[in-house]
């Protein structure tokens, strides 16, 4: 590879090669205050689609140790993306020492909030929104959780802000640094937050799970009780790698879900959000 | 060193020394070889650097999911099909998992493969239809290419489980050069405790043989070789006259070329032990070590113009050139229907 890097994001070392400069470059740059893995798990791969789309027009094919077969090309433009995509892609398809939630999640005194939801449920933005409030940012795309402890390893990767958020975001946190923007992505608009020095320096420390929550953005303010049945069936959608593991996860998402409350909340704007995550946490 | 060829050493010698900064690319190309359960394996018990440790331990417990799976599935067609009577064969990953061999250990498995003797294929077609499996994909070309020309039903999938069965009259297409006698194949079988049969040790060498050299571009073969190996090692120290018999039912099925040729092989690149009679080299093996190990450090295949030699080798042993240039050109002419069709919706 032309280019290459290596950065280790909570338990998880990633090398990352790259036919383009610009990628790496930008990398380095965001992930400057992580730790270099002596040894990666997983490999990233970002090539040419063919060997002139490396000058001309130049487009990313997504690569690594496991791919999907039909993952389109993005621009170079999109390059900072087009990585973080394919290193999740290796977390969702290939990791295994603990069961993966598809959920953000923040620390505060050792115990932490899961949010899970979709794409839009406001992951990303509550997450870092906590973070502003004083919050331990753990990670926004996937909770690791221990499968011999059950405690959560934080997973704290660029903050993936999308469309609205990118702005509100901008304007809260004017401290903070953040990667460009980037347009017409197939989610839209994105940018990048980096974590604050505290969540990358205590990346290592595991929380104990507290409090499970199923947002819903867009939604006039409601709290719902969620059954230990009806969060184990969607902590198992949530999760890529609860039928990989067998009995072990199986285990994990059992003791998981009858040892921690959980919420469904709708929420109409972050602010409401944020309050609403404070409330329930005051009341546990 | 290239890592490809690093990991065909530590395969062989589990004990043989690693730089630290090796690991990385060593276990990159062993997942892109399916042949990180096998290292993890090979490796247990041996110092390791700690970071490496527990991504050993994480393939092998993913080789044991694996197993776990491949043993379920095997079950499950074994429910299907025991009422009609007739023997159900396993083959490669899950026959070794099923009958305990070390080539079994750690190994990736993904489809279940099994043999029925030819006459029985429409009652084992329409009894694992019955049990819940359907078709992958409805193509009316590609359903008749198999049932003509192919040494295999369509594949069939279970969709409640997401797993895939083949089921084979015989171990290679008919039109290849090689007929291997699938009768024998069946009544040499050993049977496993649950009913289920595996070939006989030397039909499992043939069969790996023949799949590794005799059908399709050897792509990801390395893992078929290492197959190879383990059986070799485990079938010779247990009967010391398994050279001898090998011989004999290489030359029932006329597979000698081949056989001999994945004996060269596995002896040079992990070392088998082989006998000196099987050993002296043939012209040509180098450019199949070369194809085996065509793979950079970064786990991309490389050596593009060795592998579109064997890519092209694949259709030349699979059928005649009329027959090729016939399947050729309607999959052509489908692939380019296909392709306007979607340019069409497109504008």
């Amino acid at each position: 590879m032309r280019h290459a890097t290596s950065r280790r994001i909570g338990p998880i070392g990633f090398r990352i090669g790259s036919d383009w400069r610009a990628p790496v470059a930008l990398l380095d740059a965001l992930y400057a205050d992580y730790p270099v893995p002596t040894v990666a798990d997983a490999t990233v791969r970002l090539t040419a689609t063919r060997p002139w789309r490396r000058r001309v027009r130049p487009a990313i094919a997504l690569g690594g140790d496991l791919m999907l077969p039909d993952a389109a090309p993005l621009p170079l433009e999109h390059g900072l993306l087009a990585a973080e995509m394919a290193m999740n892609l290796q977390v969702a398809l290939g990791h295994r020492r603990h069961l993966l939630l598809h959920a953000a999640a923040a620390e505060r005194d050792g115990r932490c909030v899961i949010l899970t939801g979709e794409s839009g449920a406001g992951k990303s933005t509550l997450s870092a929104l906590l973070m502003a409030a004083g919050w331990r940012f753990l990670g926004d795309e996937f909770v690791l959780i221990d499968l011999a402890s059950g405690m959560a390893r934080p997973f704290p990767r660029l903050v993936s802000l999308k469309n609205e958020s990118v702005a509100e975001l901008a304007r809260r946190m004017p401290g903070a640094r953040f990667g460009p923007v980037l347009q017409g992505t197939p989610k839209g608009t994105i940018r990048h937050l980096v974590p604050d020095a505290r969540a990358v320096a205590a990346m290592d420390v595991p929380a104990t799970p507290a409090l499970l929550l199923f947002p819903r953005f867009g939604a006039a303010r409601a709290v719902r009780r969620v059954d230990e049945g009806e969060a184990f069936v969607r902590l198992t959608q949530a999760s890529t790698n609860y039928a990989l593991l067998g009995e072990a996860g199986f285990d994990a998402l059992t003791r998981l879900v009858t040892r921690v409350p959980a919420r469904a909340i709708d929420y109409a704007d972050s602010d409401e959000g944020v309050t609403l995550v404070e409330d329930l946490w005051c009341a546990l | 060193m290239r890592a490809i060829e690093r990991l065909t050493e530590l395969l062989a010698h589990p004990t043989g020394p690693v730089p630290d900064d090796a690991w990385t690319a060593l276990l990159c190309v062993a997942r892109a070889e399916q042949l990180s359960g096998a290292l993890a394996h090979r490796l247990a018990g041996v110092a390791v650097p700690a970071p490496v440790a527990p991504l050993l331990a994480e393939a092998r417990g993913a080789a044991a999911e694996q197993r776990r799976a491949a043993l379920f599935e095997a079950e499950m067609a074994r429910r299907a099909l025991a009422p009609l009577g007739v023997p159900v064969l396993l083959l490669k990953g899950t026959a070794y998992v099923a009958a305990g061999l070390s080539a079994g250990r750690g190994r990736a498995i993904g489809d279940l493969d099994v043999l029925v003797p030819r006459e029985a294929l429409g009652a084992v077609e329409a009894a694992l239809r019955a049990a819940g499996w359907r078709d992958v994909k409805d193509d009316g070309y590609d359903d008749a290419y198999y049932r003509r020309w192919m040494h295999e039903l369509p594949p069939l999938v279970h969709p409640a489980r997401d797993r895939l069965i083949d089921v084979h009259h015989t171990i290679l297409p008919p039109t290849a050069r090689i007929a291997p006698d699938a009768a024998a194949l069946v009544a040499g079988a050993v049977p496993l405790r649950d009913g289920l049969f595996v070939l006989s040790p030397e039909d499992m060498v043939v069969h790996a043989a023949l799949h590794l050299l005799a059908d399709g571009d050897l792509a990801g073969g390395l893992r078929n070789l290492f197959d190879i190996d383990r059986l070799l090692r485990e079938f010779a120290d247990a009967d010391e006259d398994f050279w001898l018999k090998l011989t004999a039912r290489v030359a029932e099925h006329g597979a000698g070329a081949p056989v001999a040729r994945a004996a060269r092989l596995a002896h040079a690149l992990f070392g088998t032990p082989v006998p000196g009679e099987w050993r002296a080299p043939a012209p040509g093996d180098g450019v199949f070590r070369r194809r085996l190990l065509a793979r950079d450090d970064w786990g991309r295949e490389d050596r593009a113009a060795t592998r579109l030699a064997f890519y092209v080798r694949s259709h030349a042993i699979r059928m005649p050139p009329a027959l090729l240039a016939r399947h050729l050109a309607i999959k052509g002419w489908k692939r380019w229907r296909g392709r306007r069709g979607k340019d069409r919706a497109r504008s």
